[in-house]
């Protein structure tokens, strides 16, 4: 786990080390088993991150090595986050420490859970994350640089050399990233009298009558 | 780009602003919250000073943490009677109705809007749950949030959305006896994939999902999020408003006859045009059984586990990975897997319907010794409505448990739960590694009459070898 504090404000680039985290399919209930869901804050979510994985790989888990302490970044593979729509999975990635995901594709509630806590899930090509995973693994204390605004990771690593991948994140994202209104809920609320307009045209709203 | 389509007509009405990201605001007209998803939206609106906008289009119930056995309060388990009393509390606070124990109303609450008349063609319907693609089979546009989501919806009514691709699943022909919803979904999601309906919202449509009912509408619409796609819709028809009529919140009098002509201008035209469609013949589906630790691992109760050489090269490691959790042998047959515990329940496949096909297994027939099995309705009306019709007693006899409404064994929240390695046939829409409550529990999917058919038997069997009316046959095993 990091002592890093939460995202705030524009997200523009972000330093640290990595976990890769190989497999498809990564799951939210694989994420945070559905038992940590028993709570009504998010507070104490982080032991709870991968809990089922780490127990059955007995301390080999990338969560519990030690190289990996501290790491920031998470890089996956394909379709990471499917399944439930709890928000809990980010929680306790993010309350683990993580404060951006890599990965080659992303379910898209997680995605957008993610997005609402300023965490940013970028995809990459299928071999530029094998890439990155690899060059993680040989080299655990390297770290990345992710730029948000160029698009790029790098790999600061005396090991395996510096290393620079393109990434990809859809343009409506990553204005809202970097220009700090990830948090939607105050751009929401500024449009009421759109949404009363919009509730004033709506059939099922207005006695069937506008038909 | 899709157009004259449900999904587009429903967007463009509900189109509120365009917001700077790129996205679309836009209005949720039903918004159904529970007990797991809620808690930090509303702590989250209390810290932004923020109020409920529209608390009348806000409905609350609690599902997935009440037990099964007793439903007495307190509740044994402190958290879960902490979260029951923390969504009380809220809802109290903003003026929202809760449908909660006892009411008379309470359940799964993708049973519960439906049977109460709430979901209606043409809403946008939003829930912090994945499963609520169910309501898209009234042909409204339907798809679950996260917290943060939920916090926006009750303080804005409405979302920061990225308009989908609508793809058309267009299914010819009928299912045969013994095949139902739940195996043409369990099929198509075989066919194209958990992630196949990514960016996808999905239009199920042709002569085979015209001849379903209602109920198993629901039960295809539920598990599209499990194909990927995040809604899934079926155009509302004559069969949608005669469910529909009557119920408490559904339109009457002479709002009734405007709300018909308005629903049925909202299906898809015959110009309608889609980013996709993919065709499917629903005789040629078997009653279908999942095998691994995705609900897209699923095969025809006759074939066998596919090898990896059967598969795609890219679908092997997630096969090789559920060999070893499932503990079973690539090219084994999955009929005569032997299994522990049976489970009928759940926002997929827990209603009156449902129930029924089950009873219509199990009934002059014993669970078979060892098998664990046990009936849990999606509501409070659904039990009303199975007892009433002596369903109930059906089950028991057979040696089923009756339980209470709720969740139940789908997921791991409230007691019900797999211990160890125990294998599960369920009727529920997840197979996932630890879902059902034991990190090394085992799910097989498949169709409640299924589930009733592994009860019996003891082990996974071809529910069409079952006779409904057969008298007792002995259990093997
Ligand atoms: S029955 Fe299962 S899938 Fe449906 S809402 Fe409850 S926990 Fe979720």
């Amino acid at each position: 786990m990091s002592s890093l504090p939460f995202p705030a404000g524009p997200v523009i680039a972000h330093r640290g080390r990595a976990i890769p985290l190989v497999g498809a399919d990564i799951d939210t209930d694989r994420i945070i088993p559905a038992r940590f869901l028993k709570c009504v804050t998010f507070e104490g979510l982080a032991e709870g991150a991968f809990a089922d994985d780490r127990t059955e790989l007995a301390g080999a888990h990338p969560f519990d090595r030690d190289e990996h302490r501290g790491a920031s970044v998470l890089v996956v593979n394909s379709n990471f986050g499917c399944g439930s729509s709890r928000e809990h999975a980010p929680q306790a990635l993010m309350r683990w420490g993580i404060r951006a995901v890599i990965g080659e594709s992303f379910a898209e509630i997680f995605f957008g859970n993610c997005l609402a806590l300023g965490i940013p899930c970028l995809t990459a090509d299928p071999v530029h994350v094998a890439e990155l995973q690899q060059a993680i693994a040989a080299d655990p204390g390297a770290e990345l640089y992710l730029d948000l605004e160029a698009l790029a990771v790098e790999l600061e690593s005396e090991f395996v050399g510096a290393n620079r991948w393109p990434v990809q994140l859809a343009p409506g994202p990553q204005r809202m990233l970097v220009s700090g209104q990830w948090d939607g809920t105050s751009q929401l609320v500024a449009h009421d009298s759109e949404l009363t307009a919009t509730a004033a045209r709506l059939p099922y709203l207005n006695g069937f009558a506008l038909v | 780009m899709s157009a004259g389509t449900l999904y587009d007509k429903v967007w463009d009405l509900h189109r509120v602003a365009e917001l700077p990201g790129g996205a679309t605001q836009l209005f949720i007209g039903l918004h159904l919250i529970h007990e797991v998803t809620s808690p930090q939206a509303f702590a989250a609106l209390r810290d932004l000073g923020l109020s409920v906008r529209h608390p009348e289009r806000t409905v609350a119930t609690v599902d997935h943490i009440v037990p099964t056995t007793s439903q007495a309060r307190p509740f044994a388990d402190p958290l879960a009677e902490e979260m029951l009393a923390t969504l009380e509390a809220n809802c109290a606070a903003h003026g929202i109705v809760l449908h909660g124990l006892g009411s008379g109303r309470q359940g799964i609450v993708h049973v519960i809007a439906p049977e109460l008349g709430l979901t209606q063609p043409g809403m946008t319907v939003a829930c912090g749950d994945s499963h609520t693609s169910t309501h898209g089979a009234f042909g409204a546009i339907a798809f679950g949030i996260g917290t943060s989501q939920v916090r926006d919806v009750l303080a804005s009514q409405s979302l920061a959305m990225n308009k989908l691709k609508v793809r058309r699943l267009w299914v010819e022909g009928r299912l045969q006896p013994g095949v139902y919803a739940k195996d043409l979904v369990l099929h198509i999601i075989r066919v194209l994939g958990v992630r196949g309906g990514v960016g996808y919202a999905y239009e199920f449509a042709g002569p085979a999902i015209e001849a379903l009912s209602m109920e198993e509408r629901m039960t295809l619409c539920n598990m599209a999020i499990e194909g990927g796609a995040r809604c899934g819709y079926v155009n509302p028809d004559a069969t949608t408003f005669a469910y529909l009529r009557g119920r408490p919140f559904a339109p009457s009098g002479d709002d009734w006859e405007r709300a018909v002509a308005w629903w049925s201008s909202l299906a898809s035209g015959a110009d309608a045009v889609f980013d996709d469609e993919v065709r499917f013949d629903a005789a040629a589906i078997a009653p279908t059984v999942t095998w691994g630790i995705t609900p897209g691992q699923g095969i025809g109760v006759d074939e066998a586990v596919p090898t990896p050489e059967q598969l795609d090269p890219e679908e092997r490691p997630i096969a090789e990975e559920a060999y070893r959790y499932m503990d079973l042998v690539p090219g084994a047959p999955i009929a005569g897997l032997p299994v522990d515990v049976c489970f009928i329940g759940s926002c997929t496949n827990g209603r009156l319907s449902d129930l029924r096909a089950a009873a219509a297994i199990a009934r002059g027939r014993q669970v078979a010794p060892g098998v664990r099995a046990f009936v849990v309705p999606g509501s409070e009306q659904v039990a009303a409505e199975a007892e009433a019709e002596g369903l109930d007693a059906v089950f028991r006899q057979a040696g089923f448990e009756w339980r209470e409404p709720g969740c139940s064994m789908c997921l791991a929240m409230n007691p019900d739960r797999l211990e160890g390695r125990q294998i599960s046939a369920s009727s529920s829409n997840r197979n996932f590694k630890g879902r059902q409550g034991s990190s090394t529990g085992r799910t097989l999917l498949m169709s409640p009459a299924m589930v009733a058919a592994a009860a019996v038997r003891g082990a996974v069997t071809d529910v069409r070898t079952l006779s409904p009316t057969e008298v007792p046959a002995p259990a093997l095993r």
